[in-house]
């Protein structure tokens, strides 16, 4: 989905997300969360990657052209952009691909040595490959084997092989994956960086309902977050 | 112009519309909005004499037309509070009122006494209905004798306006309204959360960490108005009304139904300009009605 500000947009830093008000549907009643997937700032609009799963992000999906809605944004705190020439693994898991393509992007612009991996159930849950081609290596894992090598991320080959050449990993996607992709990063002393997604009432950090544990007890992922160093995280569990 | 402002005890709102606390932050959060100024004040977050990690997570469940909640008072602590968050609302034009909750008798009268050595707070909102802690909050004000003794206990240490917040969750709140107030509040605020709870049926578990946590929305706002309505025929002190009120219309309910003054609470999270378009509402209701003042409003439900 692509919404165009009726002001013109601010800078928005990858990672961060748009809270998004569902209008229409009588059985929703707070805004969703959606992480900025793509900005275009000569057009002034910003694109959304929707699937629709529950009655919010169903009704969003069948949003009409034309339509207005109400967009509290950019929220949250994106992704740490390193300063030193690096090489740089994305790593992402059904629907968080959707932070990745900003980062990509933002990341090969800065001359960033860029690759991406992305994993799926199978390949009809690929999209906008080409887009991502982009700005950087390629990878896919489907768990069907039906595109790219079989199995989950983190059976694929980069992390067998040459996990240990990067100097980031920045992951978006379902906890387990995360988690299994910030294990081996931790053991690979690799500095690795999560976007969480836990579910808010406001998202911009006074409902405390969004909380994560962290080394510095709870703390909102809306306002601290949603990216987090996974050394400030609690998951060693 | 209709006049819009209205008085709290000792307080001076130049409007009836509050926030209701832990649904503001401190305040600042809301900057990037709109011009905190406006509001007749803010009630800032619940705070407690000893820092609070609050419950674990999950902690919030949508319900139709609302949402529950189970934070549990997580806070820094009165002197998180006075060290690090005061001196931040300190130059606001408005009254800064804070939510005071505790577990003990003795907690609620340290943390009070704090909150009396700081100028630029003009009152208290003494919390004994939060229903996410295991001790203490909704345990006070849910009877007679101890929401007396807690609220006759503050008193002795806090000289600024005591408003005290009541929990709805009780066979009889004008019974309670009345004792409160015959212990020195200066006027009531009503109504906390209501206690619910939701099950996730795939996984058969419930939603929430705490398994049963607080109701807010419109969801609960014909309780709320009934509870106003009822209390404003057993109190002589203000009330200040609360429960779901989304816009400038559902304030006036609450304001014919008998409060003083509104609070706004779980609407900030959806709208954070709810506050502003309900001063803008209230005012265009009073110059469409051709009535004065707000006041004039207050109880003028017509049976």
């Amino acid at each position: 989905m692509i919404l165009q500000s009726e002001n013109k947009l601010r800078d928005i830093q990858p990672g961060q997300f748009a809270n998004i008000l569902v209008d229409k549907s009588q059985s929703t009643f707070l805004r969703r969360p959606f992480s900025i997937h793509f900005v275009d700032y000569a057009k002034n609009t910003i694109h959304i990657l929707i699937k629709g799963i529950g009655a919010g992000t169903k009704c969003l999906s069948q949003s009409q052209p034309g339509e207005n809605l109400s967009v509290i944004f950019p929220l949250g705190n994106g992704f740490t952009i390193p300063v030193q020439p690096s090489k740089v693994l994305l790593v992402g898991g059904g629907c968080g691909i959707a932070p990745l393509l900003l980062l990509a992007q933002t990341l090969n612009n800065k001359n960033h040595q860029v690759h991406i991996l992305l994993g799926a159930r199978s390949k009809d849950d690929l999209v906008e490959l080409d887009a991502y081609q982009k700005f950087g290596t390629l990878h896919i894992t489907t768990e069907d084997g039906s595109y790219g090598e079989k199995g989950f991320v983190t059976h694929h080959h980069l992390f067998a092989d040459s996990l240990n050449s990067f100097d980031y990993i920045f992951t978006c996607g379902p906890e387990p994956m995360m988690k299994a992709v910030a294990a081996q990063a931790a053991k690979n002393n690799i500095q690795c960086e999560v976007s969480l997604e836990n579910t808010m009432a406001c998202g911009f950090g006074v409902c405390l309902c969004c909380v994560t544990e962290t080394t510095e007890g709870n703390q909102c992922v809306c306002t601290e977050g949603p990216v987090f160093n996974i050394k400030r995280l609690k998951w060693q569990n | 112009m209709a006049e819009l402002n209205i008085s709290i005890d000792r307080l001076m709102l130049k409007n009836p519309v509050l926030t209701a606390s832990g649904t503001f932050g401190y305040g600042v959060e809301f900057d990037d909005f709109f011009d905190v100024n406006r509001l007749g004040g803010f009630i800032v977050k619940g705070t407690t004499f000893h820092p609070r990690q609050g419950n674990p997570y999950p902690r919030m469940a949508e319900t139709p037309s609302g949402m529950l909640n189970a934070v549990g008072l997580q806070n820094g602590g009165v002197d998180y509070f006075v060290k690090n968050i005061y001196p931040k609302l300190t130059g606001y034009q408005t009254n800064v009122l804070v939510n005071v909750s505790g577990s003990t008798v003795e907690d609620y009268i340290a943390c009070a006494e704090r909150i009396n050595e700081l100028e630029h707070i003009s009152g208290i909102e003494l919390n004994i209905s939060c229903p996410n802690v295991k001790e203490g909050g909704m345990a006070f004000g849910t009877s007679c004798p101890s929401a007396e003794a807690v609220v006759r206990a503050v008193r002795k240490v806090y000289h600024r306006t005591m408003i005290v917040k009541l929990s709805p969750n009780v066979t009889d709140i004008a019974e309670i309204a009345r004792a409160v107030e015959n212990a020195g509040a200066d006027s009531v605020s009503l109504i906390n959360t209501l206690l619910g709870m939701a099950i996730n049926a795939e996984t058969r578990k419930p939603v929430l960490s705490t398994v049963t946590g607080g109701l807010s929305g419109p969801a609960v706002k014909p309780i709320a108005l009934r509870m106003v309505w009822q209390v404003y025929q057993a109190v002589k002190v203000p009330i200040i009304g609360l429960g779901g009120i989304m816009n400038a219309t559902d304030a006036i309910e609450f304001m014919l139904a008998g409060a003083s003054a509104i609070q706004v609470g779980t609407a900030n999270f959806i709208d954070p300009l709810t506050t502003i378009n309900i001063i803008d509402g209230m005012n265009d209701y009073l110059e469409r009605h051709k009535i004065a003042s707000a006041k004039e409003l207050i109880g003028q439900l017509q049976m």
